[in-house]
This record gives structure tokens, C-alpha cells and sequence, in this order.
């Protein structure tokens, strides 16, 4: 099950697991198609070009499999969709609930892998 | 700073600016639509639409979707995401700076910048946003699964919603700041109606209290001056919109006591070459059709601009 973006996308658990390993700097936007999370969706696709050091990826949050992204420590608070995370060397260092705008993401962007 | 000239700018890239960026390409006029975010503003925010004319119901996604490709097919430049750093209302050719570093300039300028959602703006809200502050119902409604929830609001959204998160909430009480409703009667009896629904009226948050998430609330009743304080699982808030005119303060164009563009019917404001389209225009009815109104017009008034000047 994958969300209808045009980002690329993690599947599974094994997946996201995968992603982690292979690459530095991750983002990853776990929501649905609703009105919240499709600018973040939208920004990220246009982010890519410019920050090529960081991996987008979105998740589809409805997903058994996105237990993963939902249950993580860091979004226990969480009430908002989409649930964003951001991993270096597969730590997860920030997290984000509901709507972000194109400053909100790049300044994390930013101060955890640099510009 | 690199400059790019066009015959016109259309700000903002919502019904009215994509009808506009739509009418104006298809006349071979060199075009480009602005935004500061997505493509398709507060279109993108409705779920279903089921009113448009012609079409017998789609998603705002979907209907936005559509307007992108067509004003693009049409040879319609489109950015969207772009921080605005500057505008040159007055002169022969308008200006808009983009990122400070690229300047767009055209002899016709649209502005179609719409509206946003209103917040209460006060302490605690930006923080606790996405932790117990929701201002999409649909998005958010399942994680409120037999919590207790306040909504903010008195008009048409605010107790639709109220009705529809009482699928989830265990129980719902509306806090609204009149003592009366601006709803239409049918949304006021059915919100009236249910049993799950308590009403706080003459009163307003004043603040929201919580450390990692939403945990209860401060609220006021305007009447009496009596604050209150109640432990709350979340808060959803539907207060309306305000037009997006913020970067226009200070400048020569005639906005209105609610920062709304004033306009004549042509949609021409007061600077001459500078027209208005949509949501941020000075009028009563906002809807997809008025905004795709107002952006036919506006282009149509902006081609002739161009042809006369």
C-alpha cells in the first residue's frame, strides 16, 4: 500500500528499515491524502532537487506497516496528521505533527543536515 | 538580480489565480502565476465538492489538479513555495522579488493571494498545534476516539464539523464567542439536536495549557469576565478566514477595514494596471465559482490593459 504522490515511497517496516541503512540523511512524511498533508507532500517534491543529501520519502499512515513511523517514541504525542520524521544515521533526530510550511521543513532541513 | 519579464503576474495560484493564468495564456499573453504555497490554495483543503457546475462531485485536490494542467497546457508559467521579498505596486512595469535574489517584472500584476484559516492567536496554540490542536476535522477526527473536545466557532464549518467529530469524541461542546449562532438553521438544529453536543456561548479560549500535548484549557466568559479552567483532550477550531494581504500593508494599494483589496466590478483596484481576483477581494460571497468568476474577469481586464498600453 502506497500513497499517490509523485515521492518516492516506503512500503514496508523491512522497507523503511532499508532506507535507514542505505542513506545518510532520510525524511519521511507519513500521512494520507487529506488537506494537512498534501502541501507537505508538495514541498518535499520540490525540495528534492535542491537538497540532494537528504532521501524524501512519504508513507502511507493507514498502513499496518507504518507502525513503525506512528508508534515511535517521538510521535507518542502526536495528534495531527502527517506524522513527518527526519533520521541521520538512522536516528530518528526531529519529528513533526499536522501541517508544516516550505520554512518550517527547511529549517530542519537545515540545522540537522545541513544546508 | 536576474530579471524575467512577462505581460502579466497573477500572485497567488488558487481557483481565481489559476482560472486568471488559464484565460490570460490561452490569449498568448506571456503569463506566470506566484505562491508562496501549494498550487491550488484553500481548494486543496475540501474534500468534497460537490456544488461546481458541470462537475458532479470531486475532490478540491482533484478540481485544482485539473485548473494546474490547463493552465499549463495553455503555456501558463506556474511557481509555487516561493518566499516574496519584495512588490512594486506603482510604475509602468509591476514588480515582484522573489527569494531576493530574481525579479519578475510585467506591465499587468493579478493579485489572487486568497485567504487562510484564522487562529485564535493565543498563547499556547502554535505550540500544542498537531498535539491536540486540529483545524481539519477529517484529518484528525480518529485520533480523538472517545476523548472529550471543545470547537471553536459559530458559523457553517464549525458546527458541521462539531457534528461529524461526534463520531469519534465522546462528547463535544462548542465554544463560541456571541450568543447566538451564524450558521444556517439547518446546521444550528442538527448540532442542537445531538445529544453529544454541549454549547459554551459569550466566551473564548484564552489560552491552552500543555507540555507535550494539549492537556486542558483556559476559557473566558465575555459577559461576566469569569475564567475558567477544564482538562481537554483536544481542541478544534473553525473560526473562519482572512484575506492574505499582509504583504500589501504599508503599500499604496486601498485595502479595507479587514485588509481586504477593494476593487470596481473590472476587478481593477486602485493602481492602475494592479487587478484583484478571489478570496482577498473586499466582497460577500466566497466560493470556488466566485473566485473563478473574479479570475475571469480579472484577466479579461488585464488583456485589455496590456492591449491599450
Amino acid at each position: 500500500m502506497v500513497l499517490p504522490t509523485n515521492l518516492k515511497h516506503v512500503a514496508t517496516a523491512a522497507e523503511h528499515a532499508e532506507v535507514l541503512k542505505n542513506h545518510t540523511n532520510v525524511m519521511i512524511c507519513c500521512g494520507r491524502m487529506g488537506p494537512m498533508c498534501l502541501p507537505v507532500y508538495d514541498i518535499m517534491e520540490e525540495l528534492q532537487d535542491e537538497y540532494t543529501h537528504v532521501e524524501f520519502r512519504d508513507m502511507m499512515f493507514d498502513s499496518p506497516e507504518a507502525a513503525v513511523i506512528r508508534n515511535h517514541p517521538a510521535c507518542r504525542s502526536f495528534m495531527g496528521l502527517p506524522f513527518t520524521v527526519y533520521y541521520k544515521n538512522g536516528e530518528l533526530v526531529a519529528a513533526t505533527s499536522s501541517i508544516q510550511n516550505r520554512d518550517q521543513i527547511t529549517t530542519i532541513l537545515d540545522k540537522e543536515f545541513g544546508a | 538580480m536576474e530579471h524575467k519579464t512577462f505581460d502579466a503576474i497573477v500572485i497567488g495560484g488558487g481557483a481565481a489565480g489559476l482560472t486568471a493564468g488559464i484565460y490570460l495564456a490561452r490569449a498568448k499573453s506571456k503569463a506566470v502565476i506566484l505562491d508562496t504555497g501549494t498550487i491550488g490554495g484553500q481548494l486543496v483543503l475540501t474534500h468534497e465538492v460537490a456544488n461546481y457546475p458541470g462537475v458532479e462531485s470531486t475532490s478540491g485536490y482533484q478540481l485544482a489538479s485539473t485548473m494546474k494542467k490547463q493552465a499549463k497546457t495553455f503555456g501558463c508559467e506556474i511557481k509555487s513555495n516561493l518566499s516574496i521579498t519584495g512588490i512594486n505596486l506603482g510604475g509602468e512595469l509591476k514588480e515582484v522579488i522573489v527569494n531576493d535574489k530574481l525579479i519578475y517584472q510585467a506591465k499587468t500584476l493579478i493579485i489572487a493571494t486568497g485567504g487562510r484559516s484564522r487562529m485564535l492567536q493565543v498563547p499556547g496554540e502554535s505550540q500544542l498545534k498537531g498535539r491536540g490542536i486540529s483545524y481539519c476535522a477529517t484529518c484528525d477526527g480518529d485520533f480523538f476516539q472517545d476523548k472529550e473536545i471543545f470547537v471553536v466557532g459559530g458559523g457553517n464549518s464549525a458546527l458541521e464539523e462539531a457534528v461529524s467529530l461526534t463520531k469519534y469524541a465522546s462528547k463535544v461542546t462548542i465554544i463560541h464567542q456571541f450568543d447566538h449562532f451564524q450558521a444556517f438553521e439547518h446546521a444550528i438544529e442538527e448540532a442542537k439536536n445531538n445529544p453529544k453536543i454541549d454549547f459554551i456561548l459569550e466566551s473564548k479560549i484564552t489560552e491552552f495549557l500543555g507540555t507535550d500535548k494539549l492537556e486542558s484549557i483556559r476559557y473566558k466568559n465575555l459577559r461576566t469576565g469569569e475564567v475558567f479552567h477544564r482538562p481537554i483532550d483536544g481542541v478544534f477550531i473553525f473560526i473562519g478566514y482572512e484575506a492574505n494581504t499582509d504583504m500589501f500593508h504599508g503599500s499604496e494599494l486601498k485595502l479595507n477595514q479587514w485588509n481586504e483589496v477593494e476593487a470596481d466590478e473590472l476587478m481593477k483596484t486602485n493602481i492602475d494596471g494592479v487587478f484583484v481576483a478571489g478570496d482577498n477581494r473586499a466582497k460577500k460571497y466566497r466560493q470556488i465559482t466566485t473566485a473563478v468568476a473574479d479570475g475571469t474577469i480579472a484577466a479579461l481586464s488585464a488583456l485589455d490593459y496590456i492591449h491599450n498600453h
